[in-house]
This record gives structure tokens, sequence and C-alpha cells, in this order.
């Protein structure tokens, strides 16, 4: 399905481009009060209406973009830069106390939603943007691990890793010069998985106040402030949702692209 | 079978241990004395020790965690730092929310899960299954608490079917608490039901090429026979895996739709707690968490492996 990929594209393209536009220019400063111009509804002034204190929400949730992806991003950074080892590792030495140790500890955090973990780090250290990146990192981490191990379990049957063990390579060199490359392409589509999971879930702590303060803005903070005007301003609540359903629609179809254009054999059974 | 049993007994055993001690450690390193807080900047030296005392924290970390463990186990939570009031009598007031709702969701989720995916399943690439699809990709890129308002707004503002927020309680009778929490569970199934209907649908298809599938059909059976007598049973299993997991999704869940829908739920008191550093609250709301989960994925391996034996010798 190239439609998907395309179509996916488009859409994280669209979100990742607002975000860094916003770096450099906004329709108006999302910061500046202007209550007298307070829940207009979408006009040709202000493209997507205005909130109760008058500010711009095209500009806001493009400023917002920015908290969401720069989180989701790291995230996903922290669950690489620490799964993947972990699951080589414990793919190299299968059957061993460290693959046991590896998966246990694995499983362990698996047990902690990731909401839960976000409320432990926020009783220890107080809400923000830089623990709401730490507790959905946290629990990336094993789903790389977990899906790095599988693949290279099987990838350490082939000849091909027989024939560097034969050659003398030690497990980490070859971990790392033949097993990698060849599990690159499911990371990258797990990556793409995560990357839309993480912008969920820093909308969700964000709006329960575990995650961004103010004065950054963002998505899931924008919709915590609508909720009690949502009868009389509809528009306040609809135009955030609207930018987190299209952003991780996007990233999904992407990541569902991206899987059958990187490997055909799973063209067939997909889920 | 038993021998499998025990084994994963033991291993069970031995999460809960870790668990609850990362928890405990992990909360303990929070800087912030409870006492203090509770008593203010300007309090005598005297009355924060008695204060200390009569809080049990005065003991050595090791000796809290002890007692907080035995207690645990003995249904005993301990006594609230600002409340005084004994925290198993919260949880249990608490949780009377939170379940139910959870397990509401849980169904509403089947319910229209299952449907769906045989639905699609039997329609492959034809426009039912497209469509189908589609509303699952949507259904997953939309964030509960979202559609959790716009549900407010549709049907609790606009037609006035159900109550915007609130819980009236159980003892209003089965059928007014199951109506205050229909919303919230709506809510909270949508996703789920968007990620079970896709794995049922995909289970599905997997079985549906089997040999088995083809000898059905060659006794005589037509396609839909063979679908409910034979494809479905045996597509089941990684579904029930899923609906497993999911548990713990929905627990989670559960803590963020209480905000929207202003519930007396586990998520609530934890926010609550966490605002007035009432720490061991929160310690045993985490714990309760984590514990269900755990158990529940516990059963879920027993169930898997009494229902196909291969899986019992593979570990």
């Amino acid at each position: 399905m190239r439609r998907s990929l395309i179509i996916g594209g488009l859409l994280s393209a669209v979100f990742l481009l607002a975000a860094l536009v916003s770096f450099v220019w906004t329709p108006y400063d999302h910061a500046i009060l202007d209550i007298p111009n307070k829940l207009k509804t979408p006009n040709g002034t202000n493209l997507l209406g205005t909130d109760h204190f008058g500010r711009d929400i095209l500009s806001m949730i493009m400023v917002g973009a920015r908290t969401s992806i720069a989180v989701a991003l790291v995230a996903v950074g922290i669950g690489m830069g620490l799964g993947i080892p972990l699951g080589l590792w414990a793919a190299a030495r299968s059957g061993s106390w460290l693959d046991e140790l590896i998966m246990r500890g694995n499983d362990l955090v698996f047990a902690f939603p990731s909401l839960v973990i976000a409320i432990l780090i926020t009783a220890i250290f107080g809400a923000g943007a830089v623990n709401a990146i730490i507790a959905i990192g946290i629990f990336n981490i094993p789903v790389f691990a977990r899906i790095t191990r599988g693949a290279a379990l099987s990838l350490w049957q082939r000849e091909f890793i027989m024939a560097a063990r034969v050659a003398g390579k030690s497990a980490a060199h070859i971990s790392v010069e033949h097993i990698l490359p060849n599990v690159t392409n499911l990371l990258i589509v797990q990556g793409t998985i995560q990357f839309s999971l993480g912008i969920l879930a820093e909308a969700g702590l964000s709006y329960v106040g575990l995650g961004a303060q103010p004065p950054l803005p963002s998505w899931g903070r924008m919709l915590a402030d609508a909720q009690t005007m949502v009868s009389i301003a509809p528009h306040v609540a609809l135009m955030p949702g609207f930018a987190i359903i299209l952003t991780v629609l996007g990233l999904n179809l992407m990541g569902d692209g991206l899987r059958d254009y990187l490997d055909p054999r799973l063209r067939v059974a997909r889920v | 079978m038993l021998r499998y049993a025990l084994k994963r007994f033991v291993s069970l055993f031995i999460s809960l241990i870790v668990a609850s001690l990362v928890i405990f450690f992990v909360i303990e390193v929070a800087p912030g004395d409870p006492a203090s807080f509770m008593l203010g900047m300007n309090a005598q030296p005297e009355t924060l020790a008695s204060l200390r005392a009569e809080l049990g924290l005065d003991v050595s970390k090791l000796q809290r965690y002890l007692n907080w463990a035995g207690g645990l186990l003995s249904g005993d939570f301990g006594t609230s730092y600002t409340y005084r009031t004994p925290v198993s009598q919260m949880i249990a007031q608490r949780v009377w929310v939170s379940l139910p709702l959870a397990l509401y969701a849980l169904a509403l989720s089947t319910f229209i899960a299952f449907p769906a995916g045989i639905y699609a399943a039997s329609r492959r690439g034809q426009a039912g299954d497209i469509g189908v699809m589609g509303a699952t990709q949507l259904g997953v890129a939309v964030p509960n608490f979202w559609f959790a308002m716009m549900l407010v707004l549709i049907f609790a503002i606009n037609l006035r079917w159900f109550a915007a927020g609130g819980f009236v309680g159980w003892d209003k009778g089965l059928w007014a608490g199951l109506h205050a929490l229909t919303l919230p569970a709506i809510a909270l199934a949508l996703p789920q039901a968007a990620i079970l209907a896709r794995v049922m649908r995909s289970s599905l298809l997997d079985v549906l090429g089997e040999d088995f599938m083809r000898t059905a059909r060659a006794k005589g059976l037509s396609a839909r026979q063979a679908l409910w007598r034979h494809g479905l049973r045996n597509a089941l299993i990684p579904v029930l895996t899923i609906i497993g997991l999911q548990f713990s999704f929905l627990l989670a869940g559960s803590i963020i739709i209480e905000q929207v829908f202003y519930l007396p739920g586990l998520g609530r008191l934890v926010f609550q707690s966490i605002s007035a550093r009432d720490l061991i609250v929160v310690e045993s709301v985490v714990m309760l968490l984590v514990f269900s989960v755990i158990v529940v994925n516990f059963l879920v391996d027993l169930a898997y492996a009494a229902v196909d034996p291969r899986l019992r010798s593979r570990r």
C-alpha cells in the first residue's frame, strides 16, 4: 500500500513543518492575551479562532506541535538507545541468566503502564516536560528490547552468522556488524508506532497536569483548558483534538506504509 | 500443567516483591518530609518528632518497607497522612468506581471488536473490510480523553441523555450506577476496541488459511459454518492474550478518564494524594494497580497454557 505511506508521510510532514516554522514565524504571538477578542470562532483573521484569553489557536497549535514532537522523539530515542543494546545482548546470550534477567526486567517495566510510571516520577520530582519524557521513554525500553531480541534470535540461527562465528568474530562484533543492520527496518517501523504513541501519551499526561507546564504550550493542556468551555465554544476543544488525531493518524499510516515498503514479505500478513 | 503453574507462580511472587521494592524506594527518595509538609514551616521540633513517630516515619527505611509490605499482605495498607483514615478504607471506596468502569469498558470493547473483526475478516479486501480497518485506524488515533469530552458535549450537554460527570453511587441501584459509567466506559473502550478488532481480524485470517479449514469446507460445511465452528475457536487464543494485556491499559486509562468525568475513583485519589504529599496512599494505589496487572497477566498465561499444551514445555 504505497498510498498509506504517501498520505501518512504528508500528514506527518505538515505537523513537523508546523513545529519547525513556529520557531521563526507564527500568525500571532501564541502567548499574547487579547481578552476582548476571546472565544472567537474560526474566521479570516484567526483561522482556527481564539481561546478564552483571546490567544490565537493556530499559533498555539503550531508551538504545541514542538512540545509534542520533542517529547515523543526524545522518548523514542531513550527507548531505542537502551532497548536495542539490551535486546541484542539478550539475544547474543540467549538462554543464559543474563537473558533471563533482561527479559524479566522487561516484564517488570511492562507491569507499570506508562501513566503509572509518570505518576511515580511526578510524585517524586514534580510535573514537567522532562519528567514526561522520562516516563514515556522508560516504557519504550522494553518495547524495543523485546522486538530486537525476537528478531535477533532467529538471525543467530542463520548460516551467515555461523560463518561470522567460524571466522572468529566476537558476539558483540556480530551483533553490531551483522545483526543490527538486519533488524533496522523492523526498528524503524516500530519507532514510528512508538512515536505516535508517545504523542498520545504526552497529550494525556499534559491533560491531567503531569506533562508540560505553563507557559510551555502543549496540545494536552489546551484541551484541559478547553474542558470547562466545551459547551459555549466547542472549537477550542475541537482544534487541538484534530491536531493530535491527524498527527497520530499520519504517523500510524506512515508506519504501516513503511513496513510494507521495507519488507514486501509482510504485505500479505498485516494486522 | 501443575509444574508449569508452580513455576509461573514462583516468578509471579518474585515480580510482586521486586515491584513493591521499586515502588517503595522510588517514592522514598522523594524530597520533602510528609510530617513537616503537614505541619508547615513553623512547627515545633517536638510536635514534628511526635507526628513522625505517629506516622511511623521515625524508623529506618528498611523497617518501614517491611512494615508496609507486611501490612499489604494482611490487607492493612497503613494510615493516610492527611485524612488519618486507613488507606485500605479509602481504596475500598474508590475501587468500586474504577474496577466496574474498567470491566464495563472491557466488555464494551469486546462486544464491538468481535463482530467488527469477524466481519472484516470474512470480507477480506472488500469495501466492508476497508471500512472497518479505516475506522480502527481512526479509533487508535483519537485520544480517549478528547473523545470523552466530545461525548459529554453531544450526549450530556446537548441531548441530556447522561450526566456530564460525577457518580451517583451503587446504593442508587445497579442501573443508575451503570448509567453514570456509560459515557466514561465508551470513551475508555474506543481505542481498545480498535486494537482488538484488528487483532481479531488478523488472527482469524491466519486461521482461515489453515489446512483444517479446507478440510472443514471439503466435508461439506458452508464458509459460514466453518468459520463459526472451527475458525473462531482457534482464532481466539491470541485475542484472549490481548484482552489480558488491555486490562492494564484500561486501568491506567481510567485514571485519565476519571478526570474528565469527575469520577471519585482511584485516579482522582492518586492525584489528590500527590498534591497533598500523602505518599503512603500513592504507594498503595500504585502497588494495587501494578499488582492487578501482574496477576491478570499471570492468569492469562495459565489460561493460555491450559488451552494450548505446547506452551507448557516451551520455557
